[in-house]
């Protein structure tokens, strides 16, 4: 079958001992993130970004993908031994897996969020690996108008799941799209919004807007409220009992196929499924009375989820060329500068590449079972680390990285001036995330759109008019009445909190 | 009477950004719907940040939001300061100054900011920093620069 022939080129390409290599590079920094305080996956890939530039395409993509899934498992191992949430993703594991932590059952929460997280993402695997090779077929037939649309369709995702309110959202997209401008225009040449800089003639590097609206607002933010980290808990057995092995299979299912499911969906990734596999999983299940009083079935879910929506929100930027959160945003910027242009073509022009960054993430999951349970040891010390020792340190490293982009100062210097732009808006309760994936489409919308009218003559309608393009139209149009709708309102503000 | 702060200046700073597209792509050319040209495009957003921004400045007369939370200077300016500094510095005075003051400096920001432990942070950190980047990354920067005869 070619499914399995396919994941055979793959894994040979992810088992070749430097990408097994990398790929354990990339698992561990991402575990690492995960455990650390106030650094998340985002500010961490833009940061190393600039270091893949010398490896091979596919290692490079290998190692920041591992970075993604496995800042999943570490932010699960801060959630329930300190209560804290490495990743956004995990703030619903601290619910069920701090208290499993307090009475004395650490190592069995960490046991079925590894255990979760591990079939999670061995299934996710092969949807990406069923799924892609179909959609990047049916996306060769899209043609500008169609790109376009999904486009809108990715941005209003992304606004209908981000946090405070609508319409600032939608005017961040905006935003983004604008910045995203700066630069040469490709089709006329013109300068644009320079004001006579040359640095500027490329456009602000989306590196430089990653790391100042992720790294340093971030590093600013987490310095007006310093946490003191303990644990309460110690780690005695990770071995969960039959009772509970009993009780997480079926959450772990659910939380597998929610998690995938809603991964694919532009603009989420992983942090709605686990909310989603939580709620439902206190619905159905017949213990849902112990539910925030340790219940196994708590963990198993959410972490489930969580890993499968990390892999599977790589299906649009795979096939599609089409980011659907800030760190498939800036894989596509490494595929860029690597020389591959992402979207439906790469799976025919780049099989091995393709295949082995689906394979290396089967390989990584593995390697995060061993990272996060019988080493689980050296990242509770990690977790003690102070952030008063850190921040300097990430300081350091974004500096000395957006400096490398071009090996100019003036990065840095616009790198601080999005630091600063990000902290306003973060006191305003803006969003970036959406104002980034923006940042990134807005060449390609505006190439798009100008394709579009130039074939329909100028006339607007192609869009309504051409059935794949108008669906997608509907549905972002869908999504945006569903966020007016009161239920909606209420339940993304409870998702929130 | 503002009823809230948020949408007051987010409201404002759209319609910043949104006029000030719309009055620089003026020199881009306009062109038309079938061959748009370099303006087309950005003073439609441009337009469309306008009119959110105005949206909201409207519902901060309306609608009742938290205030805006304190702003935590100094935080802000030790961290953005110290990145600013280093990219003045680096080129000049090398790793060997421009590194260190980047982390006392941004490290001073913290609640317990100690010297004792900050400098040996600085020490280690450049070191390894130089030997990281410099040395096994191969990035231009000068450990010792000009200024120190470098």
């Amino acid at each position: 079958m070619d499914l399995f022939h396919n994941l055979a080129i793959g894994l040979s390409t992810a088992i070749s001992l430097a990408n097994l290599l990398y790929c354990l590079i990339g698992v561990f920094v991402g575990t690492l993130i995960g455990v650390l305080p106030g650094l998340g996956p985002t500010a961490t890939i833009a940061m190393l970004l600039p270091l893949t530039f010398a490896l091979q395409p596919v290692s490079a993509l290998i190692m920041l993908a591992g970075i993604y899934y496995g800042s999943q498992y570490g932010g699960s191992t801060t959630s329930i031994l300190v209560n804290l949430p490495g990743e956004a993703a995990s703030v619903v594991t601290t619910l069920d897996g701090y208290q499993m932590a307090k009475q004395g059952r650490a190592g069995v929460a960490l046991t079925a969020s590894a255990v979760g997280s591990f079939f999670a993402g061995t299934v996710a695997t092969f949807i990406i690996a069923f799924f892609a090779p179909i959609l990047s077929e049916m996306a060769l037939k899209f043609g500008p108008a169609e790109y376009f649309s999904l486009m809108v369709l990715g941005l209003v995702a992304s606004v209908v799941l981000a946090q405070g309110s609508l319409l600032h959202a939608i005017g961040m997209v905006i935003l983004g799209l604008l910045l995203g401008l700066v630069g040469t225009d490709v089709t006329s040449g013109t300068q644009r919004f320079n004001f006579g800089i040359p640095d500027l003639a490329d456009g602000i590097g989306f590196v430089v807007v990653a790391m100042g609206m992720f790294g340093l607002t971030e590093i600013t933010r987490n310095l007006e409220q310093q946490e003191s980290r303990t644990i309460m808990a110690k780690i005695t057995t990770l071995m969960p009992t039959k009772e509970d092995w009993k009780r997480m299979i079926a959450p772990i299912l659910r939380g597998t196929a929610i998690g995938s499911a809603v991964g694919i969906l532009p603009g989420s990734g992983s942090i709605l499924g686990s909310f989603a596999a939580y709620s439902l999983e206190k619905k159905v299940s017949k213990n849902s009375a112990q539910f925030g009083k340790g219940a196994i079935e708590g963990v198993a879910a959410p972490e489930s989820a969580n890993n499968a929506g990390a892999q599977t929100s790589f299906i649009p930027m795979l096939t599609l060329g089409i980011p659907s959160n800030p760190v498939m945003a800036l894989m596509i910027g490494a595929m860029i500068i690597q020389g591959i242009q992402p979207g439906p073509s790469v799976i025919t022009e780049q099989p091995v590449l393709f295949w082995g960054i689906i394979a290396s993430m089967w390989v990584g999951n593995l390697f995060l079972v061993i990272l996060n349970l019988p080493l689980i040891g050296i990242w509770v010390r990690m977790i003690m680390i102070p952030y008063k020792h850190l921040y300097p340190a990430i300081l350091a490293f974004c500096c000395i990285g957006v400096f490398s982009l071009k090996n100019t100062e003036f990065d840095i210097f616009f790198m601080a001036l999005f630091g600063f732009l990000g902290y306003i808006f973060s006191k305003l309760e803006c969003e970036p995330a959406p104002m980034l994936l923006a940042f990134i489409l807005g060449p390609m919308m505006e190439e798009y759109l100008r394709r579009a009218m130039l074939l329909s003559r100028g006339n607007p309608l192609v869009f309504i008019q051409r059935p794949i393009s108008a669906t997608l139209l509907t549905l972002a149009l869908l999504a945006m009445l569903a966020v007016l709708l009161p239920s909606f309102r209420k339940t993304r503000e409870e998702l929130k909190e | 009477m503002i009823r809230s702060t948020k949408n007051f200046w987010t409201g404002l700073i759209y319609i910043f950004f949104g006029s000030s597209a719309i009055v620089l792509a003026r020199d881009y050319g306009m062109g038309t719907a079938t061959k748009m040209g370099p303006a087309y495009f950005p003073s439609i957003l441009g337009g469309l940040l306008i009119i959110i921004g105005i949206i909201s400045l409207i519902q901060s007369f309306l609608q009742s939001r938290t205030p805006i939370g304190k702003f935590a200077f100094k935080g802000m300016a030790l961290v953005l300061g110290s990145a600013i500094l280093f990219g003045l510095l680096v080129r000049h005075t090398g790793m060997i100054v421009a590194l260190p003051l980047l982390i006392l400096i941004s490290a001073y920001g913290s609640n317990d900011f100690k010297w004792g432990t900050s400098i040996l942070m600085a020490i280690g950190l450049t070191l390894f920093c130089i030997v990281v980047f410099l040395k096994g990354l191969g990035i231009p920067l000068p450990i010792i620069g000009p200024w120190f005869g470098g």
